[in-house]
């Protein structure tokens, strides 16, 4: 992974490598580089298979940062790609020419934290909420609970434990 | 050959409320039999009666148009009318039904008439897996009967008669006169066809639950489906009634009748909890390969 | 609305232009009737016997509870003992299982399958999802109370209730029908407008006819 990194910083202004297990590792990079590096790593480094394409809102930081996980059949390597864009009118370059499947993912994080992928197939139309009208609702500064006090009608009578208290209780009544 | 009388017709219909009773129950225990096979108790034996009464006992059903009426109807005048035009009992002056010369002929013609009449109620109901189950039925179906229809050929010319009775008759006297004996491969032939008609695995891909779901009765409902029922509980018996006859000797009494229909439905069932389903093209090239040599054997030999 | 539901106009084989509105020209616009039992007594007992004898489910499952409908048609359980069985298409289908959570999307579905099943039906909610939102109390896309959206005849409460208590609630459900309590299906027609403000006040995108026969 090391060797791995230290050949791709002759080409891409990369971060610091994180190496979380020994076939794990994180590495940021800017968003100008994320394409040519994906690239790079699925032609020459034979990262063939795109694991998966998640976002991260950082709301203190005004950034959201998506991660682009990469997997490596032949060596069993994850190498994930962090790519840090602004909060507001987030928009990032589509890779679905490269893996048809993210095209998927990038429709689903264009519902869910309004990250847009210009040219990518089938990304403004709704995926799992249909009609939805509020701000997307894995931004961080969409309150869940007033929403759902909002929209849906409450039955009576709800009571909300916290099950580590309520199992303590019940199974060792002594030490409470 | 007989004349018709009036006193026909109360007969024919004394049959037909025997064989659906019977229908009825052997069906039920038929699914019990294949449920035993995976170790399930399986549905009550009365459960199809209690089916029937409450899907004509539902209170609201709607219609796509004149031919979604007239689709069951169809279904359930193939099944009664193959069963009418046949001799239920050989030699019973009762149970002969309106048989007369010739009568194979229209037997042949009676099995494909229901399920052209559903074709056309299925294909006005619009829903697709409708349409797509018609077309996989009538393709299968067409080449589940022509095996059925050289074996019967070749029967009629071995008998020179088209009278289903005739065949009966020269069968009576001792277990080797039967067809199965004389003519083996006419048998086989028709055995074979006689699976792919009888819409168990492993010929059902037309209407299995799991497929497309269901096929041809996608859009029936609460009388319709009713209708549809009891022509599942009439139609198969009446089939069987057609190949005991020719091939099995007939029966002169109920319980030899109640016997060989069990026995020749058994072996439907048989093959089916054993063997896993044919896709439509499977199925026809397995007719082509198995079935039909057989068939053209059969009247070639004869 | 979707593009294929709006009204257009349309240029026939043989050259003929006529306008299209598929909401009207597709769907019947007729609202359900409330549908009075049979006129005797005696036959109206009679089918009450045979609906609770002989239960069609329709095999929709809409959340987690239906990983838990399935050991029913094992040999285990084997519900075909007691004349329940599954159906593959609404048409068919007296008993719809709304299994566990429902989220908006399956809402929209859920309706579209009740309203073509025929009279008389019943729903059973499976789990606490259907009765207070469960576990999903504060979640932004699923219902809390599904009896404001559908008439339910009977709860099943457990997360997950087991196939055995799927059972129990069964043979309530015969009991109710042969009671002649399960009347579902004529609740949701005569409160017909109240369940379409409920199901329409969270299905914001409204893109069917309201009644899908």
């Amino acid at each position: 992974m090391r060797v791995l990194h230290a050949q791709l910083g002759h080409h891409f202004t990369l971060g610091e490598l994180v190496q979380v297990r020994a076939d794990l590792a994180f590495v940021t990079l800017p968003k100008e580089h994320l394409r040519s590096a994906v690239l790079h790593l699925r032609d020459i480094c034979k990262f063939s298979h795109l694991v998966l394409m998640t976002a991260v809102d950082w709301l203190e930081e005004e950034r959201f940062q998506l991660t682009y996980l990469l997997h490596n059949r032949e060596k069993h390597w994850d190498l994930g790609l962090r790519v840090m864009i602004p909060r507001v009118a987030s928009h990032m370059e589509s890779i679905h020419d490269i893996w048809p499947t993210a095209a998927t993912y990038q429709r689903e994080l264009k519902e869910m934290f309004g990250i847009d992928f210009p040219g990518s197939p089938g990304v403004d139309e709704s995926f799992i909420l249909e009609g939805w009208k509020e701000i997307p609702p894995y931004r961080r500064d969409f309150d869940t609970r007033h929403y759902a006090e909002k929209t849906f009608t409450q039955r009576e009578g709800r009571k909300t434990e916290d099950p580590a208290k309520t199992m303590k209780a019940k199974l060792y009544p002594d030490e409470t | 050959m007989q004349q018709f009388e009036w006193i026909q017709i109360p007969y024919s219909l004394l049959t037909l409320f025997i064989v659906l009773n019977f229908g009825l129950l052997l069906n039920a225990l038929m699914a019990k039999i294949a449920a035993r096979v995976g170790r399930r108790r399986g549905i009550p034996i009365y459960q199809n009666y209690i089916d029937l009464i409450k899907n004509y006992g539902l209170r609201t059903s709607i219609t796509h148009g004149i031919m979604f009426y007239l689709g069951p109807v169809f279904r359930l005048a193939g099944g009664v009318g193959l069963l009418l035009f046949v001799p239920t009992l050989y030699g019973s002056e009762m149970f002969s039904n309106l048989s007369f010369a010739g009568d194979l002929i229209l037997a042949l013609y009676f099995v494909f008439f229901g399920a052209l009449g559903m074709a056309l109620g299925a294909g006005e109901s619009g829903h697709p897996h409708a349409a797509i189950g018609v077309s996989r039925g009538l393709s299968q179906m067409t080449m589940a009967e022509l095996p059925f229809a050289l074996a019967v050929f070749s029967v009629a010319l071995q008998y020179d008669t088209l009278t289903i009775s005739e065949i009966v008759k020269a069968q009576q006297g001792s277990l080797f006169h039967w067809t199965l004996f004389t003519n083996p491969l006419a048998v086989a032939a028709a055995m074979l066809s006689f699976l792919g008609s009888m819409m168990r695995p492993p010929f059902d891909v037309v209407l299995a639950p799991q497929e497309i779901p269901i096929g041809p009765p996608t859009e029936y409902h609460s009388s319709y489906l009713a209708l549809m029922q009891t022509n599942r509980m009439i139609f198969p018996i009446a089939k069987i009634v057609i190949i005991m006859n020719l091939f099995f000797g007939g029966a002169t009494n109920w319980p030899i009748f109640f016997a060989k229909v069990f026995l020749i439905y058994l072996f439907a069932v048989f093959v089916g909890v054993v063997f896993p389903r044919f896709r439509v093209e499977q199925s026809i090239r397995w007719f082509l390969i198995w079935a039909v040599p057989l068939g053209v054997l059969a009247i070639v030999l004869v | 609305m979707k593009k294929e539901l709006e009204k257009r106009t349309v240029t026939g084989p043989d050259g003929q232009t006529f306008e299209v509105e598929p909401l009207i020209d597709y769907y019947c616009e007729a609202h359900p009737t409330v549908q009075p039992p049979a006129y005797s007594k005696i036959i109206e007992n009679l089918f009450n016997w045979a609906r609770s004898e002989s239960i069609w489910i329709l095999g929709f499952g809409t959340g987690c509870g239906a990983i838990e409908m399935r050991p029913l048609m094992t040999p285990r359980f084997d519900a075909y003992r007691y004349g329940i069985q599954w159906r593959p298409t609404p048409r068919q289908a007296n008993l719809l299982i709304i299994s566990g959570y429902l989220s908006v999307k399956t809402l929209k579905r859920v309706i579209r399958s009740y309203e073509q099943m025929q009279s008389p039906k019943y729903v059973i909610g499976l789990g606490s999802c259907t009765i207070n939102g469960g576990m999903y109390w504060d979640s932004y896309n699923t219902i809390k109370r599904l009896d404001d959206y559908l008439p339910v005849d009977l709860y099943i409460v457990g997360c997950m209730p087991r196939p055995e208590a799927l059972l129990e609630g069964f043979n309530t459900l015969k009991r109710m029908i042969r009671a002649g309590n399960a009347e579902g299906a004529n609740t949701y027609a005569a409160n017909f407008d109240w369940y379409k403000t409920n199901q329409k006040r969270v299905i914001h995108d409204w893109d069917m006819p309201d009644y899908n026969w």
